[in-house]
């Protein structure tokens, strides 16, 4: 194929896009290691001082137990749940099919604002306050259709044919499920989750509006350290954020690389 | 029970976890939002139930609200049209480059998974009095006094244009990765320059990646409250900004109530447009 100077301007341009996404990350963790008092340009020498002193702030370490105890619950709940759909609609002919698909997802579909609204709102009225409970169910909701999205995208590649040579061989239908099926779907499993995961610990809208008074996610405690000044700590904190919603997620995918070829053949 | 209802019903209890919990942790409360923006606050700050309009006739006449609502509107169409020019032509570039495809994609995976608060924080870093372009400027001597580049329309643009940028350039890519090269070949042959093939061919089988794409932009931008008060001067507030002012500060539930429903039906007659044109499916795939 010619490919010609339009060509050459397509690619610098997407260079310059991709620039645009990841510079002012970037930059986030550079400054992050600036010793200078001041987050701040010029940076003034190497360090890991804002690291050590991310590890003693107590109002960041509570943060951030916080943030991993919900998004470790919001993914086994979401996860649970998501993949019993998923079976179902991946597996089974069910009558209104496009209309339990488009109900599934409706939770995205709906502006966060208005949901957390709705639910804050409605629990309130059940006397459930503002509380970890609230967080939590408002957590479920919203990450729910992408795990729904990601675990049908992935069933849709395993064979039926595996498990009704296990049920013809005398296996009952819990026996095939548990030697047959869930380990065929682990990955997809395991990629729900993480997905539940990185979505709860990286959300703050709807945080906002359902967390108790004193209670603080990590970014709703970013957010608050915001309103003084951005300092070296933020970044530090954000350099931290970056290395585990990234990291986690690229962990992820190679096990379920290795774990789907070594079980696919 | 004979096999084939057992058959039947076990699809329904494998759904039921999921649905009880839509119904109840969505549908409902949304109806139940319907139903209290018909009550009313009284000074004493007890809500009285009843049917009562007073937070419509006020949150549909009063100037204040609609302004902002129009410019919220106005934010999420220059923030849409923005993404769409400059992703356009990047997912072009990722789905007909032989070589990189999977790297770039996983690149462009990346910021989805860096959290939304320190991509937006970020742009202080950059743009800030003490930002890496103003300390850039000052030691070239161009300027002698850092600038004030932040906490304005634009800036709010930018943060939001950041956010969104990957949601535009993967439903575009979808959609062009799916268009059969042939047609392009087919249409250079018989003797159209490469731009007419691209208007004519390319560009009109990736319309409906573009507006999966836009939808997405749109409706997310549209309902954003982060980003204008961290990149948003005190005057930018966005139409999600007066919905959390209303309910968490004011305590006025019942106005807020009547604010999300409002911002939910002007969106949610986007959605429906969208739906009737082109259907969900679209939308599915870039998700997925």
């Amino acid at each position: 194929m010619n490919r010609g100077a339009g060509w050459s301007f397509i690619r610098l341009w997407t260079i310059l896009v991709y620039i645009f996404m990841f510079l002012p990350v970037a930059v986030v963790v550079l400054l992050s290691f600036n010793s200078s008092e001041f987050g701040a340009f010029p940076m003034s020498g190497l360090s890991f001082r804002w690291f050590v002193e991310l590890a003693n702030n107590e109002a960041i370490l509570r943060a951030f137990r916080t943030s991993m105890i919900l998004g470790a619950l919001t993914a086994l709940i979401s996860t649970t749940i998501g993949v019993l759909a998923s079976l179902a609609l991946i597996r089974y002919k069910v009558p209104g099919q496009n209309l339990i698909s488009t109900i599934l997802i409706a939770p995205i579909l709906v502006p966060e604002v208005v949901l957390a609204v709705a639910l804050l709102l409605f629990l309130n009225a059940l006397s459930i306050n503002k509380s970890f409970a609230l967080l939590l169910a408002g957590h479920v909701i919203f990450t729910l259709p992408f795990v729904i999205l990601v675990v049908q995208a992935r069933l849709v590649s395993i064979r039926r044919d595996v498990e009704e040579a296990a049920m013809s061989l005398g296996a009952n239908p819990v026996q095939t499920f548990f030697s047959i099926t869930l380990p065929l779907l682990l990955p997809a499993v395991l990629a729900g989750g993480l997905f539940a995961f990185t979505i709860s610990f990286d959300d703050i809208t709807g945080t906002l509006f359902w967390k108790p008074g004193g209670v603080e996610t990590v970014p709703t405690q970013i957010f608050a350290m915001l309103r003084n000044s951005i300092s070296p700590e933020i970044n530090a904190l954000g350099t931290v954020m970056i290395a585990l919603t990234v990291g986690l997620p690229l962990l992820g995918l190679a096990i379920a690389r290795r774990m789907s070829a070594s079980s696919g053949g | 029970m004979g096999v084939e209802a057992r058959e039947a019903r076990q699809p329904w209890i494998l759904l039921s976890p999921a649905l009880v919990a839509i119904t109840f942790l969505l549908f409902v409360p949304l109806a139940f939002i319907v139903v209290y923006s018909f009550w009313l606050r009284t000074a004493t700050g007890a809500d009285v139930a009843g049917f009562h309009l007073d937070n419509w006739a006020e949150a549909l006449t009063d100037r204040f609200y609609r302004d902002i609502l129009l410019n919220t509107l106005k934010i999420a169409a220059i923030t849409t049209a923005v993404c769409a020019l400059a992703g356009y032509p990047a997912a072009y570039f990722i789905a007909r480059s032989n070589r990189n495809k999977g790297f770039l994609l996983l690149l462009l995976m990346l910021p989805f998974w860096v959290s939304y608060i320190i991509r937006t924080m970020s742009w202080i870093n950059i743009l800030g009095v003490s930002g890496a372009l103003n300390s850039f400027l000052l030691w070239t001597g161009i300027i002698s006094e850092p600038l004030q580049m932040l906490y304005n329309e634009a800036t709010v643009i930018l943060g939001l244009v950041h956010f969104l940028m990957p949601f535009m350039i993967l439903n575009v890519f979808v959609s062009v990765d799916g268009i059969d090269q042939n047609l392009e070949s087919a249409a250079n042959s018989l003797g159209a320059t490469k731009l007419q093939t691209f208007v004519s061919v390319t560009l009109p089988l990736s319309l409906p990646g573009l507006a999966a794409g836009g939808l997405l932009c749109f409706v997310l931008a549209a309902g954003t409250y982060i980003t204008p008060l961290v990149l948003g001067g005190p005057r930018d507030a966005m139409f999600a900004n007066l919905v959390f002012e209303a309910i968490i500060t004011q305590l006025n539930w019942p106005l807020g109530s009547a604010l999300s429903l409002m911002l939910l039906a002007v969106l949610g007659a986007l959605v429906l447009v969208y739906n009737h044109f082109l259907g969900m499916a679209q939308l599915m795939k870039g998700m997925g």
